[in-house]
Parts: structure tokens; sequence; C-alpha cells
């Protein structure tokens, strides 16, 4: 189907399942239970899970296939968000001339800056990278003041009236596709459970699959090969010929491409933009989740992506009184005693998990989440078979 | 002429404490050529140990002061610092105001037990994988140190001044012949500068007059050869590691009067200290130091108002700018050695 096919296919029809039925798998909870609180399925939490999943699917095509690691992807994404901002609050509020824009600005940025970065390779080409995005974040936040908002950013404000919008006077725009608003919702209730489906949701559902499946074509095509090549050995690859910095700089740029999808994207469903989203912590975020779910995977990305963002949402909310309720059961002083051990890990102290967890995945699984799961379906599967496993679960890992 | 010695003065001290954290980083990847992200937070431990340690000797109990009444008539209960006890007020009082460098004395042991415990416990296990799996396990690590930091001190800058007697500036220019009060700097900074120099002449003499430091530098150069000398360079390089992590932790020291104290503060010189090492030369010691001071100079020249009319917004992205024409005019950095990380 669609040219790809077998494996490839189950992914791609697991992820699109998964992301069409994610307000309901997200919410697995009743609306009043006490675990409530871990119900992911708000509009605003699963759009940032597949904007962050085509961030980090593109950042996979650089680094997952050629092993070029970039610190500074969150540049492409800033760009991407200012030229989507300004087509909305200038020319339509339809989203799509605004995602457009931002494609073809991060495309451009990204040219340039893969076309000097991409000279040097391993750590130079991270320290390029980085220094140029840091560059870029201190314009964004000083000199480039009239065009990027400074500190303060930008929102569509009720002052503004795109060309291609009839805006009543005063009214404010809201970001829609076709006359279909982003922000409109329809909620489900049943019993206790309440599913809210967004439209924003699943534009931006969609557009990650399209995203996904562009990506799976490209690790299974000759130009993915010629990828992968880079990242085994790229003396060889020279000798015998083939020039990689074509392929390396069209990997960067299609990379860029997708942080610039990812950047509208977010523009089209919250219609605001800051400096603090090209910050090196943000370029960071993006390699944590792709190395995290497992760089060089298909699906590791998404599952990395989602993973953080759900951490960062839901671990982040626990608090000392949830705890307490959480251990209620035991004795006082045991309760105390278990509250204040788990009490720095979660809430303000998320990052203190995120942290010791992406110890843990480089340390002990370097194929991230997806080789985790790979080693316990082979343990399965070694029960029945013997050593059918470990061929399997070699062939599953394609950018080795 | 004078406006050009204020702002190589302001560079001075920025310049060191790049200098002194490319020095270390640069020592980490000579000897164990791994690249180590968690050099920043090594440099936030050492900024908190001032911190720490001048909480300790500031700890105090209460006592009734017979002799002082309060509003109320009753006798007044005071805050006795224990140094008061045991050294008698007036010593006592004045090593509570010396707390930043007496901390270095407290921050030494610390941090080499810091680095040692790293190299052993996490390091280790990484040479031989490859860099970009470096760069992450310390990347995380970093993480994870500042989130401690933290979650103990909270998110906010701890104020912690420099002692009485360094505290204020005084007339440099005088001494120079200029006019009173053209060129004032804090005495603090001028201290900083020639602490860091201290620093970095000892780690330059130690590696360059004493044997272990000929038997590192001889590692550095060919490790497998000294090996099949029959030395046992792991066990050097661990102290090697050690002891960048202390030239880190003491820089991190020093550095806590003239910015306050705050977890992230680590992750911010990371950042530069890197591109410091990358042009400077990765693997150059000297490079890194020069390196360090040129970019740190550089940053306050470009900091100048004429220069920030010229070209607005230079003083934001100067070492970025440098940085990337450095590295593309002269790939190995300004002193790289041939054959390092070149891949």
């Amino acid at each position: 189907m669609l040219g790809i096919k077998g494996k490839d296919l189950s992914v791609f029809l697991l992820v699109a399942m998964l992301a069409l039925l994610a307000p309901f798998l997200l919410n697995p909870f009743p609306v009043d239970s006490a675990m409530a609180q871990f119900n992911a399925g708000y509009p605003d939490l699963m759009q940032r899970f597949v904007i962050f999943g085509i961030f980090a699917i593109g950042f996979n095509i650089l680094f997952g296939l050629t092993g070029y690691l970039s610190f500074g992807h969150a540049a492409f994404l800033g760009v991407g968000s200012y030229a989507a901002i300004w087509m909305m609050k200038l020319v339509s509020l339809n989203i799509i001339p605004g995602i457009i824009m931002a494609i073809i600005f991060a495309a451009l940025f990204s040219v340039v800056v893969g076309y000097i970065s991409l000279r040097r390779s391993g750590i130079y080409f991270s320290i390029l990278t980085l220094a140029f995005a840091q560059m870029s974040y201190a314009l964004a936040y000083s000199v480039l003041t009239p065009i990027t908002g400074g500190e303060t950013g930008l929102q569509i404000k009720p002052g503004d009236d795109p060309l291609l919008s009839n805006l009543a006077e005063g009214e404010i725009g809201r970001a829609n596709l076709f006359g279909l608003e982003m922000g409109d919702s329809a909620i489900l209730r049943a019993g206790g459970w309440e599913f809210t489906m967004n439209v924003g949701y699943y534009v931006c559902a969609l557009v990650m699959l399209v995203a996904f499946y562009l990506a799976i074509r490209i690790f299974r095509s000759p130009f993915g090969m010629m990828l992968r090549a880079v990242k085994s050995n790229q003396q060889r690859m020279n000798y015998t010929g083939l020039n990689s910095r074509p392929y390396t700089l069209a990997a960067f740029v299609i990379s860029g491409m997708y942080a610039g999808l990812a950047g509208g994207l977010m523009v089209a469903m919250d219609t605001q933009v800051g400096p603090e989203r090209m910050f090196w912590t943000a370029s960071g975020e993006v390699v944590l989740m792709t190395i995290l779910g497992g760089a060089g995977t298909l699906i590791g990305p998404v599952l990395g992506a989602g993973f953080i963002k759900y951490m960062e949402n839901i671990v982040s909310k626990i608090n000392s009184t949830v705890l307490h309720e959480w251990f209620a059961f035991l004795p006082d002083g045991m309760e105390d005693f278990l509250v204040t051990i788990f009490y720095p890990f979660v809430g303000k102290g998320w990052h203190l998990t995120l942290g010791l967890m992406f110890m843990a995945v480089v340390i002990f699984l370097p194929g991230g989440l997806v080789e985790g799961g790979q080693r316990i379906a082979s343990i399965f599967r070694r029960g029945k078979k013997s050593g059918a496993g470990d061929e399997s679960a070699k062939q599953e890992t394609p950018a080795e | 002429m004078d406006q050009f010695i204020v702002q190589v003065l302001n560079g001075l001290d920025k310049g060191s404490a790049y200098a002194l954290i490319a020095l270390g980083l640069t020592l980490i990847f000579g000897t164990l050529g791994v690249v180590n992200f968690a050099h920043g937070a090594l440099f936030m431990l050492g900024a908190f140990c001032a911190v720490i340690f001048s909480r300790l000797i500031s700890l105090s109990h209460e006592i009734v002061d017979e002799t002082r009444t309060d509003f109320l008539g009753n006798p007044m209960t005071v805050d006795v610092p224990y140094m008061h006890d045991i050294f008698g007020p007036e010593l006592g009082a004045s090593i509570i105001d010396w707390a930043v460098p007496l901390a270095i004395l407290f921050s030494i042991p610390v941090m080499i037990g810091v680095g040692f415990a790293m190299e052993r416990g996490l390091i280790k296990h990484f040479y031989k994988r490859p860099h970009a799996d470096q760069i992450l396990v310390t990347f995380g690590l970093a993480i994870v140190l500042q989130e401690i930091i933290k979650a103990f001190f909270g998110a906010n800058p701890i104020q912690t001044p420099a002692p009485e007697a360094f505290t204020g500036s005084f007339d440099f220019g005088v001494w120079l012949g200029y006019d009173p009060l053209t060129i004032m700097y804090p005495y603090w900074r001028l201290v900083y500068f020639f602490f860091a120099a201290v620093v970095i002449g000892a780690v330059f003499a130690f590696l360059q007059f004493t044997t272990f430091g000929m038997v590192v530098r001889a590692g550095m150069a060919d490790r497998e050869t000294v090996g099949l000398l029959g030395i046992d360079i792991d066990k050097r390089f661990t102290l090697m590691f050690a002891m960048a992590a202390c030239v880190a932790g003491l820089a991190g020291v020093m550095y806590a009067p003239i910015v306050a104290p705050n977890y992230h503060m680590g992750m911010d010189f990371l950042v530069l200290s890197f591109v410091v090492v990358v042009v400077g030369g990765m693997g150059s010691l000297p490079g890194a130091v020069f390196a360090g001071f040129l970019l740190g100079i550089l940053e306050s020249f470009a900091s100048m108002p004429a220069v920030v009319d010229l070209l607005p917004g230079i003083n934001q992205i100067v070492i970025y700018l440098v940085a990337i024409i450095i590295l593309l005019t002269r790939p190995r950095g300004l002193m790289g050695r041939k054959g390092v990380m070149e891949e």
C-alpha cells in the first residue's frame, strides 16, 4: 500500500491508529477518579505530542541516518514559527499559507546553516549548529525586535487585519482551516469518561501522518541508503568516488523543513511565538526525544516525543498532596518517608527524573525505548522458539 | 586609550572563567578522549561549594545576652556563630567574612572526590563508545547534577559576597598616569584574574615539570606506547580527570561573588566554554587558555556603546561569529594539533 510494505506498513498503520484514537487512548480514566490526573487526552497536550513528534521525526532523518548530531535544530523551528505568525498576521488566518511559508523559510535558513556547518563533522558540526542557533536566539531576542517582537514575542492582536480574512472591526482573528476553527472541539461523554476531539489536534495528526509516511519513504529509498553509508563510513564512501556533501546537505535541509513544519503547526495551534523557542535547551530537548525513543528507527522519535511531553505535563503535576494520597494506606511514618523520597523526583523536580532516565537509556539501552521493546519481545519469543528472536531484532534496527 | 584598557580589564574576569573551564575540558579531552558536557555542572558545583561552606561556618546557636535587652525589657537572645566560640569573636568574624577564599580549601577535596567518582563510576564505561554517546550521557549527568542542586538550594541565585577587604572598586587609571576615576575596576575581579593565572600556571607547571605530568603528556601523545612501557596510564588519567574537575570547581568557587550562584550557571558557561575549546583547538591546552581570554575580551569590546551603535546586536553574537569564522578558516582551531578529533 502506498509504496510501503511489510513491517513498515504495520508500523505506519500502528502510528495512524494511535494518532487517530489518541483522544480515547490517552483518557483511560474517568474524570472524577483519583487517576484522572494521568489523563493526557486534552487538546493542548495532544497537539504537542504530534507536533514534537514531527520535529523529532525530522531530526531523526539527520541524526539517525547520517549520525550528524545537530545541537541547533530549534532555530529552524523558531524561524518557521516567525514566518507562520507573520503570514497569519498579514495575509490570511487560514493556516495553510502560514505552514507553507514556515517550511519555505526554514528550508532557506537550513540551506545556509547546513552549507556552512556541514563543512565540518563530529563535534565541530555540533558546535557550529549550536553557534548558529544561539546567534538566531540572541538576535531574535534583541536586535530583530521589530520583526520578532523581542522578549514578548508575537501574538495575533485585535488590530491585525489579514488581507484575505474578512474580520469585523476589533475582532481578534482565530486560526482556521477553510473556516474550521482550530480551537473547536467535540466533547463526547460516555459514563464517567469524557473524550475531547479537537479540530486542531486532528489537523496536526494528519500532518504528522503525512510527515511520517514521507520519512518511511526516505528511510527505504536509495537516498536513505546513501545517508546510512555516511554514518557507517564516510571516508570509504568518499574513496569510492561518491561526494557525500550533497546527500548530507539534503538530509539537513529536509530535517530543517520538518522543524519548520513543526514550528508552523505550533503557531497554527496557539497563534503565538517567542524567542525562547530557539534557545539551545529546545534543541537539546529534541535530541533527548530522539535518543530516548531510539535514533535511527522509524517509530522511536515519535515514542520519545510522546514520552517526554507526557512526563513534562503529567509528572510535573504531581505534588506532595497527591503523593500523600497515594501512600495514605501505609502507616504514618512510612507514608512520610516514602513521600520524602519520591517528592524530589516529581512536580518541579521532574527534570531530575528525566535526566536519570535519559542517562539510564544512554548507558544501558543505546537503541532507546525501541531497543528496550525489542529486547522484551525477544525474551518472550525465545520462550516459544529459541534463537528466532535475535535475528528479527537485528533486522528491525535499520540504521546500524 | 583609556576606553581600550577598560574593555580589556572587563574582559579579563569572564575570560579567566572561560579559560579555566576550557582548560579542564581540554585536559579531559586530551587525556581521556571524552567530550564532557557535564563540565559546566562541575563549575556550578564549585560555586555551590562556596555557598555550602559559607553556610557551614556561619552555623550559629542562640544564647541569652544579659547585658542587652529587647524592646520589652527582657534579656535579648542573640545568634552566636560557633566560629566565635572556637576562635573568639574577632577571628571568628573575619573567618566568616573570608568564607569564599577559605572555601577553596573546602572545595579541593570535594571536587577531587566528585571528579574521581564521576570518572570511575560513569565515564570509564564510555571510552570505547562514540563521541555522540559521551556527549549524551554527560549531558544527562549535567541535568541530574543541576536538578539535585536545585532541589536543595532552590531556583533563586544565592548571594555570596566577597570578603569586606575586596568589596568596592579601586582606581586603576591612576597607576597608569590617567586622571582619577577614569578607569575603575572592582577588586574582586582583579583577584579572580590573578587566581586564574595562578591556577593555570600551576596546571602547566605540574604537567611540564613533574614526572607524573611527563607521563600524562606522553599518554596524551601516544597512549598505547605508554601502556606498553608498563605504566598504568588509566590510573593517572583518572587523577587528571579529578584534577580537571578540581580546576572547574575552583573557577566556580571564586566566581561566586561575581555572579550569585544559581543552578543553571553551569549550562550558561558550558556552551560558551565549548566554543572556546573548539576555537582554541581541541586538545591544545595553551590554545584553550588563549582562546578563553581572547573571547572574553572580544565579548567586552563588542559591548562598547560605540560598537553596538555601529553593529547592533554584535555583543550578543560576537563569540559565535568568531567561532564560525575560525572553524571555517582554520579547521583545527587556533592552536589545534594535527589528527585530533578529525573524523
